[in-house]
Protein backbone atom coordinates (compact mmCIF):
# COMPACT_ATOMS: atom_id res chain seq x y z
CA UNK A 1 0.00 0.00 0.00
CA UNK A 2 1.16 3.49 -0.81
CA UNK A 3 0.53 6.14 1.78
CA UNK A 4 -0.77 9.68 1.29
CA UNK A 5 -0.83 11.89 4.38
CA UNK A 6 -2.59 15.25 4.48
CA UNK A 7 -1.67 17.53 7.36
CA UNK A 8 -4.43 19.96 8.27
CA UNK A 9 -8.18 19.56 7.76
CA UNK A 10 -9.14 23.18 7.25
CA UNK A 11 -10.50 24.56 3.99
CA UNK A 12 -7.54 23.54 1.81
CA UNK A 13 -6.87 20.12 3.35
CA UNK A 14 -10.53 19.09 3.33
CA UNK A 15 -11.01 20.20 -0.28
CA UNK A 16 -8.01 18.36 -1.65
CA UNK A 17 -8.93 15.25 0.36
CA UNK A 18 -12.41 15.25 -1.19
CA UNK A 19 -11.01 15.68 -4.68
CA UNK A 20 -8.36 12.96 -4.44
CA UNK A 21 -10.17 10.30 -2.41
CA UNK A 22 -12.63 9.24 -5.16
CA UNK A 23 -9.90 8.77 -7.77
CA UNK A 24 -7.20 6.98 -5.79
CA UNK A 25 -7.55 3.19 -5.96
CA UNK A 26 -8.46 1.88 -2.50
CA UNK A 27 -6.42 -1.27 -3.03
CA UNK A 28 -3.33 0.81 -3.70
CA UNK A 29 -3.63 3.87 -1.51
CA UNK A 30 -4.07 4.44 2.19
CA UNK A 31 -5.07 8.04 2.95
CA UNK A 32 -4.63 9.68 6.35
CA UNK A 33 -5.66 13.19 7.35
CA UNK A 34 -4.43 14.74 10.59
CA UNK A 35 -5.74 17.77 12.47
CA UNK A 36 -5.63 18.70 16.13
CA UNK A 37 -9.11 20.27 16.21
CA UNK A 38 -12.47 18.63 15.58
CA UNK A 39 -14.38 21.80 14.69
CA UNK A 40 -14.38 23.36 11.24
CA UNK A 41 -14.77 27.14 11.24
CA UNK A 42 -16.22 29.04 8.31
CA UNK A 43 -13.63 31.78 8.64
CA UNK A 44 -15.17 34.26 6.16
CA UNK A 45 -18.11 34.41 8.59
CA UNK A 46 -15.98 35.79 11.45
CA UNK A 47 -16.24 39.25 9.85
CA UNK A 48 -20.00 39.35 10.45
CA UNK A 49 -19.94 38.25 14.11
CA UNK A 50 -18.87 41.58 15.67
CA UNK A 51 -21.92 43.24 14.09
CA UNK A 52 -24.36 40.57 15.22
CA UNK A 53 -25.12 39.43 11.64
CA UNK A 54 -23.83 35.90 12.32
CA UNK A 55 -23.38 34.16 15.61
CA UNK A 56 -21.17 31.26 16.59
CA UNK A 57 -23.51 28.54 15.35
CA UNK A 58 -23.50 30.04 11.85
CA UNK A 59 -19.79 29.44 11.42
CA UNK A 60 -19.09 26.02 12.93
CA UNK A 61 -19.65 22.42 11.93
CA UNK A 62 -17.88 19.20 12.90
CA UNK A 63 -14.94 18.41 10.61
CA UNK A 64 -16.09 14.79 10.46
CA UNK A 65 -19.13 15.82 8.39
CA UNK A 66 -16.81 16.61 5.50
CA UNK A 67 -14.56 13.55 5.41
CA UNK A 68 -15.29 10.75 2.93
CA UNK A 69 -15.55 7.26 4.41
CA UNK A 70 -12.56 4.97 4.13
CA UNK A 71 -10.08 7.67 5.09
CA UNK A 72 -8.07 7.41 8.29
CA UNK A 73 -8.77 10.49 10.41
CA UNK A 74 -6.47 11.36 13.30
CA UNK A 75 -7.37 14.17 15.68
CA UNK A 76 -3.88 14.64 17.05
CA UNK A 77 -1.39 17.46 17.18
CA UNK A 78 1.73 17.11 15.10
CA UNK A 79 5.20 17.40 16.58
CA UNK A 80 7.18 17.53 13.37
CA UNK A 81 7.78 16.37 9.85
CA UNK A 82 11.04 14.61 9.02
CA UNK A 83 11.04 15.11 5.26
CA UNK A 84 14.29 13.24 4.62
CA UNK A 85 12.88 10.15 6.32
CA UNK A 86 9.39 10.56 4.79
CA UNK A 87 7.79 10.47 8.19
CA UNK A 88 5.73 12.51 10.60
CA UNK A 89 5.95 12.37 14.36
CA UNK A 90 2.79 13.20 16.27
CA UNK A 91 2.85 14.80 19.72
CA UNK A 92 1.82 11.44 21.20
CA UNK A 93 5.02 9.95 19.64
CA UNK A 94 3.10 7.98 17.05
CA UNK A 95 4.95 7.84 13.73
CA UNK A 96 3.28 8.14 10.32
CA UNK A 97 5.21 7.15 7.21
CA UNK A 98 4.25 8.50 3.82
CA UNK A 99 5.02 8.18 0.15
CA UNK A 100 3.40 11.54 -0.56
CA UNK A 101 2.65 14.38 1.81
CA UNK A 102 0.30 17.34 1.34
CA UNK A 103 0.83 20.18 3.80
CA UNK A 104 -2.29 22.21 4.49
CA UNK A 105 -1.50 23.54 7.94
CA UNK A 106 -2.64 27.09 7.18
CA UNK A 107 -1.69 30.26 8.97
CA UNK A 108 -2.88 32.04 12.06
CA UNK A 109 -2.49 35.26 13.96
CA UNK A 110 0.40 35.65 16.34
CA UNK A 111 -0.37 38.64 18.60
CA UNK A 112 2.63 37.92 20.83
CA UNK A 113 4.90 39.06 18.00
CA UNK A 114 3.98 42.67 18.81
CA UNK A 115 5.25 44.20 22.04
CA UNK A 116 2.45 45.26 24.38
CA UNK A 117 -0.38 43.85 22.27
CA UNK A 118 -1.43 41.01 24.54
CA UNK A 119 -0.95 42.91 27.81
CA UNK A 120 -3.58 44.85 29.76
CA UNK A 121 -5.80 45.86 26.84
CA UNK A 122 -6.10 42.45 25.17
CA UNK A 123 -9.77 41.51 24.89
CA UNK A 124 -10.62 44.60 26.99
CA UNK A 125 -10.38 47.33 24.35
CA UNK A 126 -8.13 45.47 21.88
CA UNK A 127 -9.62 42.68 19.75
CA UNK A 128 -8.84 40.67 16.66
CA UNK A 129 -11.61 39.26 14.48
CA UNK A 130 -9.56 36.42 12.93
CA UNK A 131 -10.44 34.02 15.76
CA UNK A 132 -13.84 33.02 17.08
CA UNK A 133 -12.83 34.28 20.55
CA UNK A 134 -11.78 37.69 19.20
CA UNK A 135 -14.87 38.09 17.03
CA UNK A 136 -17.23 37.15 19.89
CA UNK A 137 -15.38 39.43 22.34
CA UNK A 138 -15.63 42.31 19.91
CA UNK A 139 -19.36 41.68 19.38
CA UNK A 140 -19.86 41.97 23.13
CA UNK A 141 -17.73 45.12 23.38
CA UNK A 142 -19.54 46.86 20.51
CA UNK A 143 -22.95 46.21 22.05
CA UNK A 144 -22.11 48.54 24.92
CA UNK A 145 -19.73 50.99 23.26
CA UNK A 146 -20.84 54.59 23.06
CA UNK A 147 -18.24 55.80 20.64
CA UNK A 148 -14.74 57.24 20.46
CA UNK A 149 -11.71 56.50 18.33
CA UNK A 150 -11.87 53.13 16.59
CA UNK A 151 -8.56 52.20 14.99
CA UNK A 152 -8.05 49.18 12.77
CA UNK A 153 -4.40 48.32 12.21
CA UNK A 154 -2.71 45.81 9.94
CA UNK A 155 0.53 44.99 11.73
CA UNK A 156 2.51 43.55 8.82
CA UNK A 157 1.93 41.78 5.52
CA UNK A 158 1.12 39.15 4.40
CA UNK A 159 -2.21 38.51 6.12
CA UNK A 160 -4.98 36.02 5.62
CA UNK A 161 -7.81 37.48 3.51
CA UNK A 162 -6.21 40.86 2.76
CA UNK A 163 -9.58 42.49 2.00
CA UNK A 164 -11.16 41.59 5.37
CA UNK A 165 -9.75 44.67 7.17
CA UNK A 166 -11.35 46.93 4.55
CA UNK A 167 -14.62 45.05 4.86
CA UNK A 168 -14.47 45.48 8.61
CA UNK A 169 -14.24 49.27 8.48
CA UNK A 170 -16.89 49.49 5.73
CA UNK A 171 -19.27 47.39 7.84
CA UNK A 172 -18.38 49.36 10.98
CA UNK A 173 -19.33 52.60 9.19
CA UNK A 174 -22.70 51.05 8.29
CA UNK A 175 -23.24 49.51 11.73
CA UNK A 176 -22.48 52.69 13.69
CA UNK A 177 -24.83 54.57 11.35
CA UNK A 178 -27.58 52.03 12.10
CA UNK A 179 -26.92 52.41 15.84
CA UNK A 180 -27.24 56.18 15.50
CA UNK A 181 -23.72 56.87 16.81
CA UNK A 182 -21.71 57.29 13.60
CA UNK A 183 -21.09 60.96 14.48
CA UNK A 184 -19.52 59.85 17.79
CA UNK A 185 -17.09 57.39 16.21
CA UNK A 186 -13.88 58.31 14.45
CA UNK A 187 -12.71 55.41 12.26
CA UNK A 188 -9.07 55.05 11.14
CA UNK A 189 -7.57 52.43 8.84
CA UNK A 190 -3.86 51.99 9.61
CA UNK A 191 -1.76 49.99 7.15
CA UNK A 192 1.90 49.33 6.38
CA UNK A 193 1.04 49.60 2.66
CA UNK A 194 1.25 52.91 0.82
CA UNK A 195 -2.50 52.86 0.10
CA UNK A 196 -5.74 51.04 0.86
CA UNK A 197 -4.64 47.90 -1.05
CA UNK A 198 -1.56 46.51 -2.76
CA UNK A 199 -2.63 46.62 -6.39
CA UNK A 200 -2.85 50.14 -7.88
CA UNK A 201 -6.35 50.27 -9.42
CA UNK A 202 -8.06 48.51 -6.54
CA UNK A 203 -6.08 50.66 -4.11
CA UNK A 204 -7.47 53.81 -5.76
CA UNK A 205 -11.07 52.49 -5.76
CA UNK A 206 -10.89 51.38 -2.11
CA UNK A 207 -9.14 54.63 -1.13
CA UNK A 208 -12.07 56.57 -2.62
CA UNK A 209 -14.52 54.37 -0.70
CA UNK A 210 -12.68 55.07 2.54
CA UNK A 211 -12.82 58.83 2.06
CA UNK A 212 -16.46 58.71 0.91
CA UNK A 213 -17.32 56.88 4.12
CA UNK A 214 -15.30 59.35 6.21
CA UNK A 215 -12.76 56.71 7.26
CA UNK A 216 -9.25 58.09 7.78
CA UNK A 217 -6.51 56.23 5.89
CA UNK A 218 -3.12 56.13 7.68
CA UNK A 219 -0.66 54.56 5.18
CA UNK A 220 3.01 53.55 5.57
CA UNK A 221 2.52 52.70 9.25
CA UNK A 222 4.29 49.50 10.36
CA UNK A 223 3.19 48.79 13.90
CA UNK A 224 6.17 48.18 16.18
CA UNK A 225 4.48 48.19 19.58
CA UNK A 226 1.32 48.96 21.53
CA UNK A 227 1.37 51.36 24.48
CA UNK A 228 -1.51 49.75 26.36
CA UNK A 229 -1.24 52.19 29.30
CA UNK A 230 -1.87 55.22 27.11
CA UNK A 231 -3.89 53.47 24.37
CA UNK A 232 -1.62 54.23 21.41
CA UNK A 233 -0.09 52.16 18.67
CA UNK A 234 3.48 53.13 17.83
CA UNK A 235 5.22 52.50 14.51
CA UNK A 236 8.82 51.37 14.10
CA UNK A 237 9.68 54.92 13.06
CA UNK A 238 7.91 56.31 16.14
CA UNK A 239 4.70 57.69 14.73
CA UNK A 240 1.70 57.30 17.04
CA UNK A 241 -2.01 56.70 16.57
CA UNK A 242 -4.24 56.91 19.68
CA UNK A 243 -7.26 54.62 20.05
CA UNK A 244 -10.17 53.95 22.37
CA UNK A 245 -10.94 50.68 20.58
CA UNK A 246 -8.19 48.88 18.68
CA UNK A 247 -9.26 46.25 16.16
CA UNK A 248 -5.98 44.64 15.26
CA UNK A 249 -4.79 42.31 12.53
CA UNK A 250 -1.74 40.81 14.25
CA UNK A 251 1.24 39.29 12.43
CA UNK A 252 0.15 36.18 10.50
CA UNK A 253 2.41 33.14 10.60
CA UNK A 254 2.40 29.55 9.47
CA UNK A 255 2.16 26.77 12.05
CA UNK A 256 5.02 26.31 14.55
CA UNK A 257 5.25 22.70 13.42
CA UNK A 258 6.79 24.02 10.18
CA UNK A 259 9.49 25.79 12.19
CA UNK A 260 10.07 22.70 14.35
CA UNK A 261 10.53 20.70 11.15
CA UNK A 262 13.03 23.23 9.76
CA UNK A 263 10.89 23.61 6.63
CA UNK A 264 9.73 27.22 6.76
CA UNK A 265 10.83 30.78 6.02
CA UNK A 266 10.99 33.56 8.62
CA UNK A 267 7.19 33.48 8.97
CA UNK A 268 6.95 29.66 8.98
CA UNK A 269 5.57 29.57 5.43
CA UNK A 270 6.76 26.65 3.32
CA UNK A 271 8.83 27.48 0.19
CA UNK A 272 6.59 26.31 -2.66
CA UNK A 273 6.92 26.35 -6.44
CA UNK A 274 4.43 29.03 -7.43
CA UNK A 275 3.15 27.13 -10.47
CA UNK A 276 3.27 23.40 -9.63
CA UNK A 277 2.64 23.76 -5.84
CA UNK A 278 5.39 21.21 -5.22
CA UNK A 279 7.77 21.87 -2.32
CA UNK A 280 10.94 23.63 -3.47
CA UNK A 281 12.98 21.16 -1.43
CA UNK A 282 11.19 17.80 -1.57
CA UNK A 283 9.86 15.96 -4.60
CA UNK A 284 7.09 14.12 -2.72
CA UNK A 285 5.63 17.04 -0.79
CA UNK A 286 2.95 19.41 -2.07
CA UNK A 287 1.67 22.48 -0.24
CA UNK A 288 -1.77 24.04 -0.53
CA UNK A 289 -3.61 27.04 0.94
CA UNK A 290 -2.32 29.50 3.51
CA UNK A 291 0.71 27.35 4.41
CA UNK A 292 2.56 28.25 1.17
CA UNK A 293 4.93 31.17 0.71
CA UNK A 294 3.37 32.09 -2.65
CA UNK A 295 2.90 35.77 -3.58
CA UNK A 296 -0.87 35.22 -3.83
CA UNK A 297 -3.67 36.00 -1.39
CA UNK A 298 -4.15 33.76 1.60
CA UNK A 299 -7.82 33.01 1.08
CA UNK A 300 -10.28 30.18 0.55
CA UNK A 301 -10.82 31.08 -3.10
CA UNK A 302 -7.10 30.74 -3.71
CA UNK A 303 -7.01 27.36 -1.96
CA UNK A 304 -9.94 26.30 -4.15
CA UNK A 305 -8.18 27.27 -7.39
CA UNK A 306 -4.96 25.66 -6.12
CA UNK A 307 -6.85 22.44 -5.40
CA UNK A 308 -7.65 22.02 -9.10
CA UNK A 309 -3.96 22.41 -9.98
CA UNK A 310 -2.72 20.21 -7.17
CA UNK A 311 -5.20 17.50 -8.14
CA UNK A 312 -3.77 17.32 -11.68
CA UNK A 313 -0.17 17.51 -10.55
CA UNK A 314 -0.58 14.93 -7.81
CA UNK A 315 -2.01 12.40 -10.28
CA UNK A 316 0.86 13.17 -12.66
CA UNK A 317 3.46 12.83 -9.92
CA UNK A 318 2.32 9.40 -8.74
CA UNK A 319 2.44 8.13 -12.32
CA UNK A 320 5.86 9.64 -12.95
CA UNK A 321 4.55 12.13 -15.53
CA UNK A 322 5.73 15.76 -15.71
CA UNK A 323 3.73 18.27 -13.63
CA UNK A 324 1.95 20.27 -16.29
CA UNK A 325 -0.80 22.09 -14.39
CA UNK A 326 0.18 25.62 -13.48
CA UNK A 327 -1.30 27.78 -10.76
CA UNK A 328 -1.65 31.40 -11.94
CA UNK A 329 -2.20 33.06 -8.56
CA UNK A 330 -5.94 33.40 -9.19
CA UNK A 331 -7.95 34.99 -6.35
CA UNK A 332 -11.56 36.04 -6.23
CA UNK A 333 -12.92 38.09 -3.34
CA UNK A 334 -16.34 39.43 -2.42
CA UNK A 335 -15.89 42.57 -0.39
CA UNK A 336 -18.72 43.73 1.84
CA UNK A 337 -18.98 47.49 1.56
CA UNK A 338 -21.87 48.05 3.97
CA UNK A 339 -25.51 49.10 3.49
CA UNK A 340 -26.32 45.81 1.75
CA UNK A 341 -23.79 46.25 -1.03
CA UNK A 342 -20.57 44.60 -2.07
CA UNK A 343 -17.60 44.87 -4.43
CA UNK A 344 -16.05 41.92 -6.26
CA UNK A 345 -12.42 41.58 -7.36
CA UNK A 346 -10.82 38.89 -9.53
CA UNK A 347 -7.07 38.84 -10.16
CA UNK A 348 -3.90 36.73 -10.33
CA UNK A 349 -0.09 36.95 -10.04
CA UNK A 350 0.20 39.17 -13.12
CA UNK A 351 -3.16 40.89 -13.61
CA UNK A 352 -4.41 43.37 -11.04
CA UNK A 353 -8.15 43.63 -10.24
CA UNK A 354 -9.93 45.23 -13.22
CA UNK A 355 -13.52 46.38 -13.79
CA UNK A 356 -15.94 44.22 -15.80
CA UNK A 357 -18.55 41.46 -15.37
CA UNK A 358 -18.16 38.05 -13.68
CA UNK A 359 -18.33 35.07 -14.12
CA UNK A 360 -20.06 35.41 -17.50
CA UNK A 361 -18.27 38.02 -19.65
CA UNK A 362 -20.54 40.99 -20.36
CA UNK A 363 -23.43 39.41 -18.42
CA UNK A 364 -22.41 38.95 -14.81
CA UNK A 365 -24.46 38.74 -12.67
CA UNK A 366 -21.62 40.15 -10.61
CA UNK A 367 -19.78 43.41 -11.32
CA UNK A 368 -16.03 43.64 -10.84
CA UNK A 369 -14.50 46.53 -8.91
CA UNK A 370 -17.93 48.17 -8.58
CA UNK A 371 -20.30 48.40 -5.65
CA UNK A 372 -23.61 46.56 -6.24
CA UNK A 373 -26.36 44.83 -4.25
CA UNK A 374 -25.84 41.68 -6.35
CA UNK A 375 -22.22 41.40 -5.17
CA UNK A 376 -23.47 41.44 -1.58
CA UNK A 377 -25.93 38.63 -2.35
CA UNK A 378 -23.01 36.69 -3.84
CA UNK A 379 -21.18 36.92 -0.54
CA UNK A 380 -24.20 35.88 1.51
CA UNK A 381 -24.91 32.97 -0.86
CA UNK A 382 -21.31 31.87 -0.61
CA UNK A 383 -21.67 30.42 2.87
CA UNK A 384 -24.07 27.80 1.54
CA UNK A 385 -21.74 27.06 -1.37
CA UNK A 386 -18.82 26.70 1.02
CA UNK A 387 -20.44 24.12 3.29
CA UNK A 388 -22.26 22.19 0.56
CA UNK A 389 -20.05 22.35 -2.51
CA UNK A 390 -16.62 23.80 -1.96
CA UNK A 391 -15.43 21.73 1.02
CA UNK A 392 -16.83 18.58 -0.55
CA UNK A 393 -14.66 19.14 -3.59
CA UNK A 394 -17.58 19.61 -6.00
CA UNK A 395 -17.05 21.37 -9.31
CA UNK A 396 -18.09 25.02 -9.23
CA UNK A 397 -19.17 26.91 -12.35
CA UNK A 398 -16.04 29.07 -12.28
CA UNK A 399 -12.65 28.52 -13.91
CA UNK A 400 -9.58 27.94 -11.77
CA UNK A 401 -7.45 29.96 -14.22
CA UNK A 402 -8.26 33.66 -14.27
CA UNK A 403 -9.90 34.79 -17.52
CA UNK A 404 -9.43 38.16 -19.21
CA UNK A 405 -12.82 37.86 -20.97
CA UNK A 406 -15.31 40.25 -19.36
CA UNK A 407 -12.60 42.49 -17.94
CA UNK A 408 -11.89 46.06 -19.08
CA UNK A 409 -8.33 47.38 -19.11
CA UNK B 1 12.01 49.43 -21.16
CA UNK B 2 12.63 52.93 -19.82
CA UNK B 3 16.15 54.05 -19.11
CA UNK B 4 17.76 56.77 -17.03
CA UNK B 5 21.24 57.98 -16.30
CA UNK B 6 22.81 57.40 -12.90
CA UNK B 7 26.41 58.42 -12.18
CA UNK B 8 27.08 58.86 -15.88
CA UNK B 9 25.83 55.40 -16.88
CA UNK B 10 22.57 54.69 -18.70
CA UNK B 11 20.63 51.96 -16.88
CA UNK B 12 17.30 50.25 -17.42
CA UNK B 13 14.51 51.02 -14.95
CA UNK B 14 11.22 49.24 -14.34
CA UNK B 15 7.74 50.74 -14.03
CA UNK B 16 8.30 51.49 -10.33
CA UNK B 17 11.49 53.44 -11.11
CA UNK B 18 13.72 50.73 -9.64
CA UNK B 19 16.79 49.49 -11.49
CA UNK B 20 15.73 46.60 -13.69
CA UNK B 21 19.18 45.00 -13.97
CA UNK B 22 21.03 44.79 -10.67
CA UNK B 23 24.31 43.91 -12.39
CA UNK B 24 24.49 47.48 -13.76
CA UNK B 25 24.68 48.84 -10.20
CA UNK B 26 27.76 50.27 -8.50
CA UNK B 27 28.58 52.13 -5.29
CA UNK B 28 28.52 55.59 -6.88
CA UNK B 29 24.98 54.88 -8.00
CA UNK B 30 24.03 53.89 -4.45
CA UNK B 31 25.11 57.30 -3.17
CA UNK B 32 22.99 59.09 -5.79
CA UNK B 33 19.97 56.81 -5.32
CA UNK B 34 20.23 57.31 -1.53
CA UNK B 35 20.07 61.11 -1.94
CA UNK B 36 16.90 60.67 -4.01
CA UNK B 37 15.45 58.83 -1.00
CA UNK B 38 16.53 61.73 1.25
CA UNK B 39 19.38 59.79 2.83
CA UNK B 40 22.30 62.20 2.73
CA UNK B 41 25.06 59.86 3.74
CA UNK B 42 25.47 56.10 3.54
CA UNK B 43 27.16 54.68 6.64
CA UNK B 44 28.71 51.26 7.19
CA UNK B 45 25.40 50.12 8.67
CA UNK B 46 23.58 51.15 5.49
CA UNK B 47 26.05 49.07 3.50
CA UNK B 48 25.49 46.03 5.71
CA UNK B 49 21.83 46.20 4.70
CA UNK B 50 22.53 46.99 1.04
CA UNK B 51 24.93 44.07 0.70
CA UNK B 52 22.50 41.73 2.37
CA UNK B 53 19.69 42.92 0.06
CA UNK B 54 21.81 42.24 -3.03
CA UNK B 55 22.90 38.83 -1.81
CA UNK B 56 19.32 37.89 -1.04
CA UNK B 57 18.20 39.13 -4.47
CA UNK B 58 20.87 37.11 -6.26
CA UNK B 59 19.85 33.97 -4.39
CA UNK B 60 16.07 34.32 -4.46
CA UNK B 61 15.18 36.81 -7.19
CA UNK B 62 13.47 39.17 -4.77
CA UNK B 63 14.47 41.45 -1.92
CA UNK B 64 13.83 40.20 1.63
CA UNK B 65 10.97 41.25 3.90
CA UNK B 66 11.80 43.48 6.85
CA UNK B 67 11.33 40.50 9.14
CA UNK B 68 13.89 38.47 7.22
CA UNK B 69 16.27 41.42 7.10
CA UNK B 70 16.01 41.77 10.85
CA UNK B 71 16.51 38.06 11.45
CA UNK B 72 19.40 37.48 9.08
CA UNK B 73 21.31 40.73 8.55
CA UNK B 74 21.80 41.40 12.26
CA UNK B 75 20.21 44.86 11.95
CA UNK B 76 17.19 45.33 14.22
CA UNK B 77 13.85 46.48 12.82
CA UNK B 78 14.11 49.67 14.85
CA UNK B 79 17.55 50.45 13.40
CA UNK B 80 16.35 49.59 9.89
CA UNK B 81 13.70 52.29 10.21
CA UNK B 82 16.31 54.74 11.50
CA UNK B 83 18.61 53.96 8.58
CA UNK B 84 15.88 54.02 5.93
CA UNK B 85 13.07 56.16 7.35
CA UNK B 86 9.58 55.41 6.07
CA UNK B 87 10.09 52.08 4.37
CA UNK B 88 13.29 50.08 4.88
CA UNK B 89 12.52 47.19 2.52
CA UNK B 90 11.46 49.46 -0.36
CA UNK B 91 14.07 52.18 0.14
CA UNK B 92 16.99 49.81 0.69
CA UNK B 93 15.96 47.87 -2.44
CA UNK B 94 15.89 51.11 -4.45
CA UNK B 95 19.37 52.09 -3.27
CA UNK B 96 20.74 48.54 -3.69
CA UNK B 97 19.74 48.56 -7.36
CA UNK B 98 17.31 45.65 -7.12
CA UNK B 99 13.61 45.57 -8.00
CA UNK B 100 10.89 46.51 -5.52
CA UNK B 101 10.15 43.64 -3.11
CA UNK B 102 6.93 41.82 -4.01
CA UNK B 103 4.15 43.14 -1.81
CA UNK B 104 2.26 39.98 -0.98
CA UNK B 105 -1.49 40.13 -0.91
Amino acid sequence: MKKLVILGAGTAGTMILNKLEPVLDKDEWHITIVDQYETHYYQPGFLFIPFGIYNKKDVIKPKRDFFPSGVEVLFDSINKIEPKENKIILTNQKVLNYDYLIIATGCKINPDETEGLTKKGWYKNIFDFYTIEGAMGLAHFLKYWEGGKMVLNITEMPIKCPVAPLEFVFLADWWFTEQGIRDKVEISFVTPLDGAFTKPRASKVFGDFLSKKNIKLVPDFSTGSVDHENNKIISWDEKEVPYDLLVTIPTNMGDELIARSGMGDELNFVPTDKQSLLSKNHKNIFIIGDATDLPSSKAGSVAHFEADVLYDNFLSAIEGRPLRAKFDGHANCYIESGFGKGILIDFNYDTEPLPGKYPLPGVGPFSLLEETKMNHYGKIMFRWMYWNLLLRGAELPIESQMLMAGKRK
Amino acid sequence: MATREIAGITVEIDEDGYMADHTQWNIEMAVILAKEQEIEELTDRHYVVIEYMRKEFEENGTGPSIRKLNKQSGVSTKELYQLFPGGPAKKAAFIAGITKPHGCI
